[in-house]
C-alpha cells in the first residue's frame, strides 16, 4: 500500500553491547526503558523521572521523604530497630548485613512524623533497595507502631509502598505482618483516621495484599507495578503471555483498584490537595 | 496401596509380606502364626517409628494426601443441618471456598473453608481449592453475617494460595485478602480457624484471623509454598523438601513461634486414615475454644484478636551508636520474640 512508505524501516536496530561500558560510573544514567542516556544531575533534577519518555526511576526511602515531607524534615520513629533471624534461616543473618551495607539502611522502611505543605503527617516509606522492600517483622512492626502514632497524635497516615513481597526468611513470622498491619488499620481507620496509600514500583505479594491496598485513597505513580503474583507465576498458571501493561498502575486503575494515577512532580501538590480536604476549618464550621 | 507417599513404602512391602505368608500357609495348611506374630510386631514398630518422628517435608506430602479429608467432609462430620450458601453478590460463586450455617453441638455457627477438588474435574471447578477474588469477598459476606447475628465464626484452611492468574488479578486479588484481614480483625464474635491441610500464604491468611487458630498435626502454614521458596531462593522447586525443612512450616514450629493455639493429633498415618475420628478430635478442641470465646463480650474478642497478632514478630533494637567509637559492633537486646 502507498502508505507502507512512510512506515518504519525494514531492517532492525541492535542496540551497542558496549554502550554500558562509555558511561562513567555515577556521572551518567540510562533510562531502562527507553534507553536515553541522561546526566545523573539532570535526572535528579528532574526527580529521577526520565525526560525523554517520563519513566519513574525507583527512589529509596529518604530520597522519597526529601522529595515529599517540607525541608526533607523526619521526626524518626524507631531508627534503630534491626531484623532477628528467628528461623535460623540459611543465609539470611549474612544476607541482612550484606543488605545494611548496601543500603545504607537497618531494614526496609522509614517511618515517622512530618509535614506536607504544612500538614503534619505521620509517613512510612517502603525502601527497595533494602532486601527487595520485603516485609519481615521489623517492616511490620514499625508500620504497625506508626499507625499505632498517627491514632494516638490524631494526624493523617501516609505509606509509601514498594516491595517485592513478605520476606521468605522469616516464614510464618513474615506472613503474620499482613494481619498485623491490617488489623491496625481496622482500629485506625474505624476510629475515623484518614490513610493515604501511595503505590510506587513495584508493590507486590504480601504488601499489597495487606496495608498498600487499604487506604482511603489509593494513589500510585505512572506505570508502577501493582499486583499480588508475579507475572512469571501467572504466565505459569494460564499458559499465555500477558500485555505488556499488565499489572501498572493504569492497568490497576482501569481494573477499579486505584483512586488515581499522580506523576511524581504532581504528588506533592495531590497530597496537599487531599490533606486540605479532610481539614476541618473552624470559619466553616462556624460559618464565619 | 491406594495414596501411597514414597516414605510409606517399606511399611507397605512388609504388609504385603505378611498377607503373603497368611495366604500361604492358608493353602498349604501350614501354621505360620509365630513368624506372622513376629511380622505384625515389626510391622507395628516400624510404623510407630516412621510416624512418630516424621520429618516436615513427610508431613507436607501427608497434608497434600489426595485423600486427605477436605473441608467438606470434615463439615459433614462435625457439624449438623449444614445450609451452603453461595456468591459474593458481586460477581461470582468461586466453589474454591464454601461456606454457610450450621450448628456445631446445637450451637449456630458460620462455617467456611477452603475446598480442594475430590478428583481431576472437580478440581478444576474448583481451582484446585485456590479461591480468586469472588471467593474471599464471599467468605467476607458470610462473616459480615456471622458478625450481624451474632453468630460465632468457624474457618477451615486448606489450600495452595490464592489463585495466581490474570483474572483473579485483574478483579482486585490483593484487595480482596487484604479487607478480609482488616475486617476479620474487629468482628465481635468468636473466631476460630483451623488448618486442617495446607495453609498457604495470604491466601489462607485470608480465612486466618482468628481469636484461636488451630492446626492438625501433620497440617503445614506457611509465607509461600514449600516449592515457591525452592525455586525462587535456589532456582530449583524440585528442592521443596529442603524449603519445607528450612521455611519451619509444621504445627510444632507454629506452637512454639506462637502463632498457633493447639495441635489437634491426626489418626497413626494421617487424617485420611479415619475422617471420623479426625473430625471427632477437631470438633472438641474447637468446642472447647468456643466454650471460653462465648463467655467473652464483642469488644473483648474483638481486642483478644488484636492482641494475639499485635505480639507476632522477632526484632530487636541496636543501642544508639558512641560517637567515639563508630567501628565497634553495636550491643542488640532482644526486645520481642512473639511478645
Amino acid at each position: 500500500m502507498f502508505k507502507d512508505l512512510f512506515h518504519k524501516k525494514k531492517y532492525a536496530t541492535i542496540p551497542s553491547k558496549n554502550t554500558k561500558r562509555e558511561i562513567p560510573e555515577g556521572l551518567m544514567n540510562k533510562c531502562p526503558k527507553c534507553g536515553t542516556i541522561q546526566y545523573s544531575k539532570e535526572l535528579e533534577k528532574n526527580l529521577k523521572v526520565c525526560a525523554s519518555c517520563g519513566h519513574h526511576f525507583r527512589l529509596n526511602a529518604w530520597e522519597r521523604i526529601q522529595l515529599i515531607l517540607d525541608e526533607g524534615k523526619l521526626e524518626e520513629f524507631d531508627a534503630r530497630m534491626v531484623s532477628e533471624d528467628p528461623l535460623e534461616f540459611p543465609g539470611y543473618a549474612a544476607k541482612l548485613e550484606q543488605q545494611k551495607k548496601n543500603s545504607g539502611l537497618l531494614d526496609g522502611v522509614v517511618t515517622g512524623q512530618g509535614a506536607i505543605s504544612g500538614f503534619p503527617v505521620v509517613i512510612a516509606v517502603m525502601s527497595f533497595d533494602f532486601f527487595s522492600g520485603s516485609m519481615g517483622s521489623v517492616v511490620g512492626e514499625k508500620i504497625t507502631r506508626a499507625i499505632e502514632t498517627a491514632m494516638e497524635r490524631e494526624l493523617p497516615l501516609l505509606i509509601f509502598s514498594t516491595s517485592g513481597g513478605a520476606r521468605m526468611q522469616e516464614s510464618i513470622l513474615s506472613l503474620m505482618q499482613m494481619a498485623k498491619t491490617s488489623a491496625a488499620l481496622a482500629r485506625f481507620q474505624s476510629a475515623g483516621g484518614l490513610y493515604i496509600s501511595v503505590l510506587t514500583d513495584p508493590t507486590m505479594g504480601g504488601v499489597s495484599a495487606s496495608f498498600a491496598m487499604l487506604g482511603d485513597y489509593n494513589l500510585a505513580e505512572p506505570a508502577a507495578l501493582v499486583g499480588f503474583a508475579g507475572r512469571i507465576v501467572i504466565e505459569q498458571t494460564i499458559r499465555q503471555k500477558l500485555p505488556d501493561n499488565f499489572q501498572t498502575a493504569e492497568f490497576n486503575m482501569q481494573h477499579g483498584q486505584i483512586d488515581k494515577v499522580v506523576h511524581r512532580k504532581e504528588l506533592k501538590q495531590m497530597l496537599t490537595k487531599l490533606l486540605d480536604m479532610h481539614t476541618v476549618r473552624e470559619d466553616a464550621v462556624h460559618g464565619g | 496401596m491406594a495414596g501411597e507417599l514414597q516414605f510409606e513404602k517399606p511399611l507397605n512391602e512388609l504388609r504385603q509380606k505378611i498377607d503373603e505368608l497368611k495366604r500361604f500357609g492358608q493353602e498349604r495348611g501350614i501354621d505360620f502364626s509365630d513368624e506372622i506374630a513376629r511380622l505384625e510386631q515389626r510391622y507395628k514398630s516400624l510404623e510407630d517409628e516412621l510416624y512418630d518422628e516424621l520429618t516436615p517435608a513427610q508431613k507436607m506430602h501427608l497434608a497434600r494426601h489426595q485423600q486427605r479429608p477436605t473441608s467438606l467432609d470434615l463439615i459433614q462430620h462435625m457439624f449438623t443441618d449444614f445450609i451452603e450458601l453461595h456468591g459474593d453478590r458481586l460477581f461470582a460463586d468461586d466453589l474454591a471456598i464454601v461456606g454457610g450455617l450450621a450448628k456445631l453441638n446445637g450451637v449456630p455457627v458460620t462455617v467456611i473453608g477452603h475446598q480442594r477438588g475430590k478428583d481431576t474435574k472437580d478440581n478444576i471447578a474448583r481451582f484446585f481449592g485456590s479461591p480468586h477474588p469472588e471467593g474471599f469477598r464471599k467468605a467476607l459476606r458470610l462473616m459480615q453475617q456471622a458478625n450481624k447475628f451474632n453468630r460465632p465464626i468457624i474457618t477451615l484452611i486448606d489450600t495452595k494460595g490464592a489463585y495466581p492468574g490474570n483474572t483473579a488479578e485483574e478483579r482486585g486479588q490483593s484487595e480482596a485478602i487484604a479487607r478480609n484481614l482488616r475486617e476479620m480483625a474487629i468482628f465481635g464474635v468468636p473466631i476460630i480457624c483451623a488448618v486442617i491441610g495446607e495453609g498457604g500464604s495470604g491466601g489462607a491468611l485470608a480465612l486466618g484471623v482468628g481469636n484461636r487458630v488451630l492446626m492438625l498435626e501433620n497440617a503445614i502454614y506457611s509465607v509461600i509454598s514449600p516449592n515457591g521458596a525452592a525455586s525462587i531462593l535456589w532456582k530449583d522447586a524440585s528442592k521443596a523438601d529442603q524449603a519445607a525443612e528450612a521455611m519451619k512450616i509444621t504445627a510444632k514450629d507454629l506452637l512454639e513461634f506462637g502463632i498457633i493455639e493447639e495441635i489437634v493429633p491426626e489418626p497413626q498415618g494421617g487424617a485420611h486414615r479415619d475422617v471420623a475420628q479426625q473430625a471427632e478430635s477437631l470438633k472438641a478442641a474447637i468446642w472447647r475454644h468456643l466454650q471460653e470465646l462465648l463467655a467473652m463480650s464483642p469488644e473483648e474478642l474483638a481486642l483478644d484478636r488484636y492482641e494475639k497478632f499485635r505480639k507476632i514478630g522477632a526484632f530487636s533494637t541496636l543501642e544508639e551508636p558512641q560517637e567515639e567509637t563508630p567501628g565497634e559492633a553495636a550491643l542488640e537486646t532482644p526486645q520481642s520474640i512473639n511478645g
